[in-house]
């Protein structure tokens, strides 16, 4: 449904460009949830806003192609884009405080999208924004209530539901729950499971919580420094995570079933993204990894059925259970 | 012109807190968003009624060293506008030179238009308007100055305060600050000035009793946020003396507000004072631009056609405030991150095609490869 | 509710504070005040002048008691009688001028306020563009001039020159004041040039200071959000940016209208234009100094009860606030 190829994300600057995304591929089915973890600054974020091209100037996206459903989204001119954005993807933004605007009752927020694609009239639209909050459990009166008269957890229900508001094939979550706290965090998703299940779309699920995104994600792709590392089948990833840098972000969560682990982190800093190592950016915090692998950049491969990993044939720090397959495809083709 | 065209800015060369990372406005930055609270706003201004409306979380103090001061004598605005002040400056203090002889003297027959032996013409009395001119910056801009260091004093002063102490002190100092920004500047000024002894000092101290409350504000505003830095609140439990933080940690880092609002109050100064002289308020038989604009209305250079009486002094108190809010321009630009971040954006995409597409989605800019 | 509340009491404190600055000021001129003030109404017969003494608290009754009979007398709007327009009281005297200003203030203040926020609204969102490139310091240049300057250029220029404009007066001298047709014609043909003038001196403020703000908003999420939403440009610049972007312009609002009236006053001078202005400097110079504290009085309470009415309007705009 969602297609990605080697999508490239600068930012400008006056010391040169910065590569936020660099060449990342994936594709996302219909009903399917796609979890995309990394560390922040890692481009999760970037991807997201670029797949809406929501994000400005100084960022440009400088190459790659993004397709839904046969549409090619990067092509799009203006007027076709607004009508794209929403009614195809819609997106839960991280902070739900400073993604409401602060002087515009939550009604009028969850109508407006409903007048602007469905050119309902506004009393339609405010009547369908009371069964949008009745679907994430809100009171119909709050309607009429200002964001700041919501609680944490109330203003990211009534962000999810303009976000259902068109019940748009995929939806892209951008660390729905991260400023919540753990209860309220557990209440959400739980429900956001639940409309899934009822509504069928497809998510692009993206955070930096392991445990949560294990539980929730059908497949995750691990991103670090703007590139995908490794990507597979969610229990897969976790039990048999291949690339050093999926360890680590592995390692450095307690797991939530099972035997207890001892945590390690990662050692090192995420690289400056201005000067991005060469070769494999993981390289200088990598504990496997050989001084030789600085000349060329290691490219995503098929490992395993179903599970595609970045790493350099031959060098003998990765241990790859299986053989490793001619890479054929990029990984969205798998589907 | 740019800094861009040098290969090696200063700024890479010595690194900062500020400079190490690049202003992006990435919709992953950390930082962008922690330091954004809601929308409680700062107003700082000139008291001659230019405002300047800024989110109060903008700038984020951070430990300054002087770097901006270095940046600042590269900006072509700053330049501008140094240029401008310096040369009337120099007019003032070369004044005997420039126009030798009295400006209060009566040269010719009154009203003659602009010629080859009085350069801007003769008043309705018949003295010379370029000796009036150039003498006349004389007065304005000591006036200017003066009135400029002591606003810039007091405010600091009472700002810092507010800012560093507060409790009670701080109501009772913003609480006042308010009093006086609320009140009507110049009616106030007039009646002053009406009521007491007239004079240049008078007139000085006038103009800064009606003039401190703006930069007491915003003096206020930046040490309570500078307050909460790191490197105040270690000093403060390593028990240093209230103050020696406030002169040696706190105010290094205002250097450029203090700056800037000495800037703001010369330029509301050398407007509000011609103002006054222009009513016939302080000494008329003095030479300054005011007094100049005074005996021109007085003389009816409006209703003889007389331009050249008026304009030329009118010109140069709209040119020192011109060059002055040039300088201040320039260092907001220096100084406040956004706006930095802003002129780089700008010249980073200086050339781009896409810049002139009407278009606000994500531009797609594919690089032949 | 709260907050209206507070903002009253601190304009209360704020006409309180006013009144003891109108009572001490008198008594800081040099040698004797009530000679000095009393001296210069010559005109006054015994009783007049005893009616003034008594208005202004000039009496030989300790300070504290002055000030008391004072502050009684100036909450009643009581300042005696206006030695240049004797013999007519003080207040009577203002109020001919009260509602001129009001008009001229008004206009120019609303006109600017609104064409510069819509400069900086439009700037900010085609940054880069043509309105962003040369309007804001073509006009940072043209607020550099002291309103008064720009007010002698213009009566000179498109009054007594090109005579495009009436010269002085609020209204044609031959006509009396009344509900018609020529009347209305002539007040807003004699504003329109000290209006313009004084639009032209505040504009820059506005467009600068709105697109700041405008820019600063634009960068928050709940921007970024609406784009995503796919909603149209125009309601996501006037609903979303400029909706809350008004919100420090109102404050500021507030803020400046004391500025702004202070470069009116001038202007009422070089036009002629009869409000408080005027008669200020008129007081100042022929040293009527009941009509001068009165004035400054009258003046002060203008400008706090605007910035109350702002106040009010920004609880109106800003829910957060609202419910505070």
């Amino acid at each position: 449904m969602l297609e990605v190829r080697d999508l490239r994300v600068e930012y400008l600057s006056q010391k040169g460009p910065v590569r936020a995304v660099d060449g990342v591929s994936f594709s996302i089915a219909p009903g399917e949830v796609l979890g995309l973890a990394g560390e922040s600054g890692s481009g999760k974020s970037t991807i997201a806003h670029a797949l809406l091209r929501v994000l400005r100037p100084p960022a440009i996206i400088t190459g790659g192609e993004v397709y839904f459903k046969g549409k090619d989204v990067l092509a799009l001119a203006e007027h076709e884009l607004e009508d794209f954005r929403w009614q195809d993807i819609s997106m839960v933004f991280q902070s739900a405080m400073n993604s409401l605007n602060p002087v515009m009752r939550i009604g009028d927020q969850i109508a407006d999208v409903l007048v602007r694609h469905k050119k309902l009239s506004k009393r339609a639209a405010w009547q369908r924004a009371g069964e949008l909050l009745d679907v994430v459990n809100i009171d119909k009166k709050r309607l009429d209530a200002y964001p700041h008269e919501l609680s944490g957890g109330m203003r990211q229900r009534a962000v999810i539901a303009i976000a259902l508001a068109l019940e748009p094939p995929l939806m892209i979550m951008d660390e729905p729950t991260t400023a919540l706290d753990v209860v309220v965090q557990k209440e959400i998703m739980q429900q956001i499971e639940e409309l899934k299940e009822k509504m069928r779309f497809s998510i692009l699920f993206i955070t930096h919580d392991m445990s949560l995104m294990v539980e929730f994600s059908n497949r995750i792709a691990i991103m670090y420094a703007g590139e995908i590392v490794e990507l597979a089948g969610a229990r897969e990833v976790f039990e048999n995570p291949l690339h050093p840098y999926t360890k680590g972000l592995i390692n450095s969560f307690p797991p939530l079933t099972g035997p207890k682990r001892k945590m390690t982190g990662i050692p090192g800093a995420p690289p400056n993204m201005a000067e991005p190592p060469k070769g494999c950016r993981f390289h200088p915090r990598c504990t496997m990894c050989q001084p030789v692998e600085g000349e060329r950049r290691p490219k995503l491969q098929e490992v395993l059925p179903g599970h595609w990993l970045a790493y350099h044939e031959g060098i003998p720090g990765v241990n790859v259970k299986g053989q490793a397959v001619k890479n054929l495809n990029p990984p969205g083709l798998v589907f | 012109m740019d800094t861009h065209n040098n290969p090696a800015p200063i700024e890479q060369q010595t690194p900062s807190p500020e400079t190490v990372d690049i202003a992006i406005p990435s919709p992953e930055g950390s930082t962008g968003l922690s330091s954004r609270q809601e929308l409680p706003v700062e107003v700082e201004g000139t008291p001659a009624g230019q405002i300047v409306v800024t989110p109060a979380t903008l700038p984020v103090p951070t430990r300054q060293r002087l770097i901006w001061l270095r940046t600042l004598l590269k900006n072509p605005k700053a330049l501008v506008g140094i240029a401008i002040v310096s040369i009337f400056i120099l007019v003032a203090v070369f004044a005997p030179v420039i126009a030798p002889g009295d400006p209060t003297e009566f040269v010719d027959s009154p009203n003659l238009p602009p010629s080859a032996t009085h350069l801007f013409g003769t008043e309705g009395q018949g003295k010379d308007v370029f000796r009036q001119t150039v003498w006349g910056a004389r007065t304005s801009l000591f006036i200017g100055f003066v009135t400029g260091l002591i606003i810039t004093v007091v405010s600091t002063i009472i700002g810092m305060s507010a800012g560093y102490f507060r409790g009670r002190i701080d109501d009772v100092l913003t609480l006042l600050t308010n009093l006086f920004l609320v009140m009507p500047g110049l009616p106030l000024l007039i009646i002053l000035s009406a009521f007491l002894a007239p004079g240049t000092g008078t007139i000085i101290g006038a103009l800064a009793f009606t003039g401190w409350a703006f930069g007491a504000r915003v003096k206020r505003a930046q040490t309570l946020s500078l307050r909460e830095k790191d490197f105040v609140a270690g000093a403060r439990v390593g028990g240093e003396s209230s103050f020696k933080i406030i002169f040696s940690e706190i105010m290094p880092n205002m250097i450029s507000i203090i700056m800037g609002s000495f800037i703001s109050a010369t330029t509301y100064a050398i407007s509000a004072s011609t103002a006054l002289a222009f009513i016939g308020l302080g000494n008329v038989s003095e030479v300054n631009w005011g007094t100049n604009l005074y005996w021109s209305q007085n003389n009816g250079a409006i209703l003889q056609g007389a331009w050249w009486t008026f304009v030329p002094s009118g010109l140069c108190v709209a040119l020192v405030a011109f060059g002055l809010s040039f300088i201040n321009y320039a260092l907001d630009e220096v100084t406040n991150p956004r706006l930095r971040a802003e002129k780089e954006l700008n010249n980073v995409l200086k050339g781009k095609n896409f810049r002139k597409t009407r278009t606000r989605a994500t531009p797609v800019y594919r690089q032949p490869r | 509710m709260r907050y209206i509340l507070r903002r009253l009491g601190f304009y209360l404190i704020a006409f309180w504070a006013a009144i003891t600055l109108d009572f001490f000021l008198p008594r800081l001129l040099p040698g004797d005040p009530a000679a000095t003030i009393v001296g210069s109404g010559g005109q006054l017969d015994p009783q007049q002048l005893q009616a003034v003494k008594e208005a202004l608290g000039l009496s030989d009754q300790p300070l504290i008691l002055q000030y008391f009979t004072f502050l009684t007398h100036a909450i009643r709007g009581d300042f005696g009688i206006s030695y240049s327009n004797f013999p007519a009281p003080v207040f009577s005297v203002i109020l001919t001028g009260l509602w001129w200003t009001l008009l001229l203030g008004g206009c120019s203040v609303i006109f600017s306020f609104l064409i510069g926020n819509l400069i900086g609204i439009f700037g900010s969102w085609r940054r880069g563009g043509a309105v962003d490139s040369f309007v804001p310091p073509l006009l940072v240049l043209v607020g550099a001039f002291p309103p008064f300057f720009l007010g002698l250029c213009a009566l000179y220029l498109l009054g007594f020159q090109l005579r495009w404009f009436p010269t002085r007066h609020a209204y044609e001298d031959t006509l009396t004041p009344g509900f018609d047709l020529a009347f209305f014609g002539s007040v807003i043909q004699h504003m329109l040039l000290p209006s313009l003038v004084l639009v032209l001196a505040h504009l820059g403020g506005w467009a600068l200071g709105m697109r700041n703000t405008m820019v600063g908003i634009l960068a928050e999420d709940y921007i970024t959000m609406a784009e995503a939403k796919g909603l149209t440009q125009n309601r996501i610049m006037y609903r979303y940016a400029a909706r809350n972007a008004m919100l420090p312009s109102i404050t500021a609002f507030g803020i400046t209208l004391g500025f702004v009236l202070s470069g009116q006053l001038l202007i009422e001078q070089i036009f002629s234009y009869p409000g408080l202005g005027f008669l200020l400097i008129s007081a100042v110079q022929k040293l009527d100094y009941p009509l001068m504290q009165g004035l400054f009085l009258m003046i002060t309470l203008a400008v706090l009860v605007a910035n109350f009415i702002v106040d009010i309007i920004y609880t109106r705009l800003d829910p957060r606030v609202r419910a505070g």
